[in-house]
């Protein structure tokens, strides 16, 4: 029986559905949608070059899907 | 002129990524309902799936106006976050199930070991508790997933009303197709289905990602169609490549 408030449950509830839904089984992908917003922060907001922006998030997010897949592909074996 | 082909083509985007999210979960959530149904009876099951429903609807009412309200630079850039996370973990499994380093998503296998689950658990006398909390969680825990789709979707276009009206048909859609096909739920697409999903959320992740950081598109909303091109050949070439590691493990394998 679990004994904890019900509020408290929720917000346990809460903060699981988050966390499985934001990193879950993949960290990586979450490291990497920090990253690219980063880097396109720097690059557009900072040093103001717009069409490097357009061209590297793309770039950033194929290259964090790779690298994702690649790290899939070596566990699995 | 442009600007009404630039809104149409944001809307179709729109529309197309709320609509198949809504039916790849609800294929899902509908499996769940089916094994209760068919095992422990309809009533308790469609009250499971109403008050989930609701919930699912009081949470859009509450939580779309309140996002509104956030400045549209904010919402977009949090809201691509979200979306080029949720696009990515997508787009990942369904190549890896397309290139076979995962096993396929089978609703016949789910629905027999519900079934199964379901019947050890036995049978209760008047109103079933289980069969409306099973129904309630199916439905409710899928539903999560489309409810903040359509909000995160729905209010940095500025179209919730929309985005909910899209979810709306396609849950209706998937409902009456599920009756129609009596549980042969398998023979849906779904991989396909969940690979065009997750192709259209990484497009607007990437999309309002750089909208919120001030990045300007060229052609506007038309750079949808453009990103929808790229990620789509990049999961094609995804596959070809797993598909071909895959073969020549096997053969140095054998």
């Amino acid at each position: 029986m679990n004994r904890r408030p019900l509020v408290l449950r929720l917000l346990i509830g809460f903060a699981r559905f988050w966390w499985d839904f934001l990193i879950g089984d993949t960290p990586e992908l979450f490291v990497a949608a920090l990253t690219v917003i980063g880097v396109i922060a720097l690059l557009s907001e900072v040093a103001g070059v717009n069409v490097a922006a357009i061209i590297v998030l793309p770039l950033l997010v194929v290259a964090s899907l790779g690298i994702s897949l690649y790290r899939a592909q070596r566990t699995s074996r | 002129m442009f600007i009404a082909a630039s809104v149409s083509s944001g809307v179709v985007v729109l529309v197309g990524a709320v609509f198949l999210t809504c039916c790849v979960e609800m294929v899902e959530a509908l499996t769940i309902v089916f094994a209760v149904g068919h095992t422990r009876g309809w009533r308790s099951a469609f009250e499971g799936v109403a008050a989930a429903l609701f919930v699912l609807a009081a949470l859009v009412a509450a939580f779309g106006p309140a996002l509104v309200s956030i400045p549209l630079n904010i919402l977009r850039l949090v809201v691509g976050g979200v979306l080029l996370i949720f696009g990515m973990q997508w787009l990942r499994k369904a190549i890896l199930r397309s290139s076979g380093l995962k096993s396929m998503h089978d609703e016949d296998a789910i629905y027999e070991a519900k079934v199964a689950e379901l019947r050890a658990s036995g049978q209760s006398q008047g109103r079933d508790r289980i069969a409306f909390v099973m129904a309630f969680k199916g439905v409710f825990l899928e539903g999560l997933e489309v409810v903040v789709a359509v909000l995160t979707l729905g209010t940095s276009a500025h179209r919730l009303g929309l985005a909910a009206s899209v979810a709306g048909v396609a849950i209706v859609v998937v409902a009456v197709t599920g009756v129609v096909v009596a549980k042969q739920l398998s023979r849906v697409p779904e991989n396909a289905m969940k690979m065009s999903v997750g192709i259209l959320l990484i497009t607007y992740g990437t999309f309002w990602t750089g909208e919120g950081l001030r990045v300007r598109w060229p052609g506007g909303d038309t750079m949808l169609f453009g990103l929808i091109g790229i990620y789509a050949v990049v999961s094609w070439l995804g596959v070809s490549l797993l598909r071909r590691r895959q073969a020549t493990t096997s053969a140095v394998a054998t």
